[in-house]
């Protein structure tokens, strides 16, 4: 009997916090969002968050994408051929690229290598006290320090994921067509009939911004909330990757049945 | 803290990277005529059955694609189902007495219009009905015909 | 009870100050008042509540029951816009110096005025240099705060703290871990700050000597109370024991050394102790 009370215990105290945490982070992007007027007046910031965000995490995106579009191209080849169908590989290649592949492997790219960064170097801020320091002298980090980053952020993935696109279907092509000896015209043509802009590209554009969203906002949190301690952010920075790739996820099933059903 | 003219210029080059490979994505690999829904000109056609056609399926004249299906809908009134689907305006002079067929591509692929121009002077115009229509062939009831037919044979 | 005698001017007020951290109370009633133009010395053994005290003057933190009033201003009450034009008129020297580690020592002190003022180059050049010739670092501008000893760190956090010319400093154990020489420097800045500029100082320190030596008024607080408070003068001549045993360092005596816990005998023979775990 008292062991599940116990459980009953246990399971609400975590409902709670679940509850509360979530309403504080939601208040935590409220005020990021109020400081979007400071981030526009001072683009100068804004760049600078779009070079350590975006421009370093090209690196990867571009070799992620590469192979990626390799693989796929190799894998639908030899699947399609069986059936006497591999005019439809650039179709194949593409609508997965644009529709999943690229708007999901990006996030989850972007969170290990911009996200995590976010996240530890905002919650070594916080250890060290920089961010009390500047409160003290009156300057509100969030928003000097955590708005900035969260717009180039929000701004950056869905960058990321364009590149990512056409690089992985570009590369596919190369393998498909160069080296494997698809038609060229039939890969190319099959994929414009295909593809649609809105329906597509559009579409995948949009699931890439929610992740961006998504992802910039909970490695924020995680840092501006992290234990101070070296523990603490090496925690927060673990927690920030694995709730981005669980969010992401989630919301990728969300998205694509709302969007392609 | 002025961002030094080295990072203004990476991210610049980065973000306009960005844009060329989406302007790739929109021309490249997506066909954009599809912004372009709203040139053209709708024409719907009432179908007993339309077997598994769905929205954007295209529609094609001798193969080639003429358009796309942008609505389907049940007609209370007729009773039958009423497709609606959006013609490229270059393809202006298709008579009224056209017939449209659903037709599956290959054995198991997706289903699509066929249009057949007939022989009248009047040519289609927006909001024109199709009255010569030929539905969508169901595997399972030619299937069934085959079957009974063998079966009365036997007799 | 408090530092409120022969009082001219009051530039802070603090009335029955209510504070905890989990079931700890860390404030159970501290009223203090503190002078305008003068160094008042909060001192009290570590973990008594000594930074907590300077975060509520600054408002990062609330009382859960009673107020804090600068110049006049309930601190706790003040909405975004007025607590932070409140706070450009404190400085306040960190514990770890809190430099902002991707800016060089000259950015650190520039900081303030680019983020608050729109001057043209030369003028935050000459202010900045002014103030690190201060503290003695002006060689050390290009340098990044990796690469100064703590001691430095905390000079430069200094210079940084009075580059917008505060009326209120708040220094938080500035003297701790400095090598003599460096010490003796930062005690007479403090006095020259306080006497040519007028500024009001809080000084939060428990190094007995050095803190006599300039303040004009020390508080001593323990256990969450202001224990025995006046001039380094009258502390000194106190019969108290309590404050004999606080100014003279002795490990026995009415202040406490240890963390509220239980006996040790207690906790030694239980069977229930459990290593880490919060003894309440
Ligand atoms: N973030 C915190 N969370 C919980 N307890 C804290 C926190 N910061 C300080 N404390 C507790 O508050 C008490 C007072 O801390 P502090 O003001 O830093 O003491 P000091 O007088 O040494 O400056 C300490 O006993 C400490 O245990
Ligand atoms: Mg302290």
């Amino acid at each position: 009997m008292s062991a599940v009370i116990n459980l009953l215990q246990v399971i609400g105290v975590f409902v709670i916090n679940t509850v509360a945490s979530f309403g504080r982070a939601s208040i935590f992007l409220s005020q990021i969002i109020l400081g979007f007027k400071d981030v526009i007046l001072r683009p100068s910031l804004l760049i600078k968050e779009l070079y350590s965000v975006g421009v370093l995490s090209l690196l990867i995106i571009v070799f992620s994408a590469t192979f990626v579009g390799m693989v796929l191209s190799l894998l639908g080849y030899v699947t399609l051929v069986d059936f006497g169908a591999e005019s439809s590989l650039g179709v194949l290649v593409a609508l997965s690229l644009i529709r999943e592949l690229g708007p999901v492997l990006s996030a989850l790219l972007f969170s290990g290598r911009a996200g995590s960064a976010l996240t530890a170097e905002i919650g070594l801020m916080k250890a060290t006290e920089q961010l009390a320091s500047m409160e003290m002298m009156a300057v509100d980090p969030i928003r000097r320090i955590i708005a900035p980053r969260f717009f180039a952020g929000l701004i950056s993935l869905p960058l990321l994921t364009m590149l990512f696109m056409a690089i992985g279907i570009y590369s596919g092509y190369l393998v498909g067509s160069v080296w494997l000896g698809v038609d060229e015209g039939s890969f190319w043509s099959q994929m414009q009939s295909k593809v649609d802009f809105q329906g597509d590209v559009i579409n995948g554009m949009i699931k890439s911004a929610v992740f961006g969203f998504v992802v910039t906002w909970i490695a924020l949190y995680q840092g501006y909330n992290a234990y101070p301690t070296s523990e603490g952010v090496s925690r927060a920075t673990t927690n920030s990757v694995v709730y981005s790739a669980l969010a992401v996820l989630g919301l990728d099933f969300l998205l694509t049945a709302l969007m392609f059903m | 803290m002025v961002s030094s003219r080295k990072t203004e210029i990476t991210v610049g080059a980065f973000v306009l990277m960005a844009l060329l490979a989406f302007i790739y994505l929109a021309l490249n690999v997506s066909n954009l005529t599809g912004l372009s829904a709203d040139k053209g000109y709708h024409v719907s056609a009432s179908f007993d059955n339309i077997g598994g056609l769905s929205k954007r399926a295209k529609v094609t004249l001798s193969g080639v694609a003429v358009g796309r299906v942008t609505d389907i809908r049940y007609d209370k009134e007729t009773f039958r189902a009423k497709v609606t689907m959006r013609i490229n305006s270059d393809v202006n002079y298709l008579p009224t007495d056209t017939q449209a067929s659903i037709y599956t591509s290959g054995l198991l692929g997706e289903q699509y219009i066929s249009l057949e121009p007939g022989a009248e002077d009047d040519v289609l115009t927006e909001s024109s009905q199709l009255d010569i229509t030929q539905s969508a062939v169901v595997l399972e009831e030619l299937i069934g015909q085959f079957m009974t037919n063998m079966a009365t044979k036997k007799d | 009870m408090g530092c409120d005698n022969i009082l001219s001017d009051t530039f802070i007020k603090i009335r029955d100050l209510h504070f905890s951290r989990g079931n700890r109370e860390i404030f159970s009633g501290v009223s203090l008042d503190i002078p305008a133009g003068k160094i008042t010395a909060i001192m009290g053994p570590s973990g008594t509540g000594k930074t907590t005290l300077l975060r509520m003057l600054g408002g990062q933190l609330q009382p859960s029951q009673g107020t804090v009033e600068v110049e006049g201003l309930d601190i706790a009450s003040l909405n975004r816009k007025h607590l932070y034009k409140a706070r450009r008129r404190m400085g306040m020297l960190f514990q770890s110096g809190a430099l902002l580690t991707d800016l060089s020592v000259f950015e650190n002190i520039a900081f303030p005025i680019r983020e608050h003022y729109q001057f043209r180059e030369s003028m935050i050049r000459d202010l900045v240099l002014l103030k690190l010739e201060l503290v003695g670092l002006r060689g050390a501008h290009a340098l990044m705060p990796a690469e100064l000893s703590g001691g430095m760190q905390r000079r430069v956090s200094l210079a940084r703290a009075i580059i917008l010319d505060p009326v209120l400093m708040m220094y938080d154990e500035p003297f701790t871990g400095l090598d003599p020489v460096t010490l003796g420097t930062i005690v007479t800045l403090i006095k020259e700050l306080n006497q040519s500029l007028g500024i009001t100082s809080v000084l939060v320190s428990h190094d007995i000597h050095e803190t006599f030596s300039i303040a004009d008024y020390v508080c001593i607080l323990s256990e969450g109370k202001v224990m025995a408070a006046g001039s380094p003068q009258e502390l000194m001549e106190s019969d108290s024991e309590f404050v004999q045993q606080f100014v003279q360092g002795k490990p026995d005596g009415p202040m406490p050394f240890h963390f509220p816990a239980e006996s040790l005998s207690n906790d030694l023979l239980s069977s229930d102790f459990k290593a880490g775990q919060h003894l309440s």
